[in-house]
């Protein structure tokens, strides 16, 4: 099964999520998720949803908690690639009036930041 | 047609994947579209991940999960022996949870609520929680 992905790009962290945010994997997510944010400043972060077919109640409090860091640097969490499956969740929970939300990743990006260059994205994991 | 199966495992974070997937292929049996699944699986994943984290508090234990087909419904009934719920009713309040240092949403219930067509929670201090379901398959 696929893992999650990490990368950052300047105060950005994206996530790029495995097939299945359950408690068990958002454990995981967030222990890797708080030692990126403790080596760097990150200020937003996106999850990125398209590998993801399923995620129930413990990816929320995983994203709500994550959603808590940023805010207190006045940050931002972004959703991307979204589909049905998740859409429920994230609709069932309210989570989109904290969360922003854009078809793909280079979207988000984009919007973050304008150059459009992201070569020097930095694998981290 | 009547249909029951009956699976126990150890309360570990590992087997929310494979509960919620066991039950998701029983049920395909009242030829389930790919929405109603998800349901299944979701009401599950929150149920099996109760009684880890709240049941046993992340220690040793045993699940108990059982299924039962009848008719176009399919009853799932999830039970640990662990501490149980002081206060159903406080539990099952949307956004209500005692261990929000996990990071727990609050969600679990009001998810299994929405998701199914009925839902009832017995709970007994020190004896453990019995959580039981019904969908309509097929409507």
């Amino acid at each position: 099964m696929s893992k999650e992905k990490y990368e950052v790009y300047e105060q950005c962290l994206i996530i790029y999520l495995g097939e299945e945010v359950d408690h068990h994997r958002a454990t995981q997510i967030k222990i890797e998720t708080e030692e990126i944010m403790e080596k760097k400043f990150i200020k937003f972060i996106v999850f990125d949803f398209s590998r993801v077919k399923f995620m129930d109640s413990s990816g929320i409090g995983m994203i709500m908690g994550r959603y808590k860091k940023v805010q207190c640097f006045k940050g931002n969490v972004i959703v991307t690639g979204v589909k049905t499956t998740v859409d429920r969740i994230l609709r069932m929970s309210g989570l989109y009036k904290l969360v922003h939300v854009y078809s793909n990743v280079e979207e988000a990006l984009g919007a973050l930041y304008t150059e459009g260059d992201y070569s020097h994205c930095e694998i981290t994991c | 047609m009547k249909n029951e199966m009956s699976l126990e495992f150890d309360s570990l974070s590992e087997n929310e994947s494979f509960a919620r997937i066991v039950a998701a292929s029983f049920a395909t049996q009242l030829n389930p579209n790919l929405e109603e699944i998800d349901d299944i699986k979701t009401v599950v994943s929150e149920a099996v991940t109760n009684c880890i984290i709240h049941g046993y508090q992340m220690g040793e234990g045993k699940i108990f999960m059982h299924c039962k087909i009848q008719d176009q419904e399919i009853h799932i009934t999830i039970m640990d022996k662990g501490v149980g719920i002081e206060d159903v009713e406080q539990a099952m309040e949307p956004m209500f949870t005692t261990r929000p240092e996990l990071e727990r949403s609050g969600m679990g219930f009001a998810f299994m609520k929405t998701l199914m067509d009925k839902l009832e929670v017995y709970s007994l201090s020190g004896v453990g929680t019995t959580v039981k379901m019904k969908k309509k398959i097929g409507e």
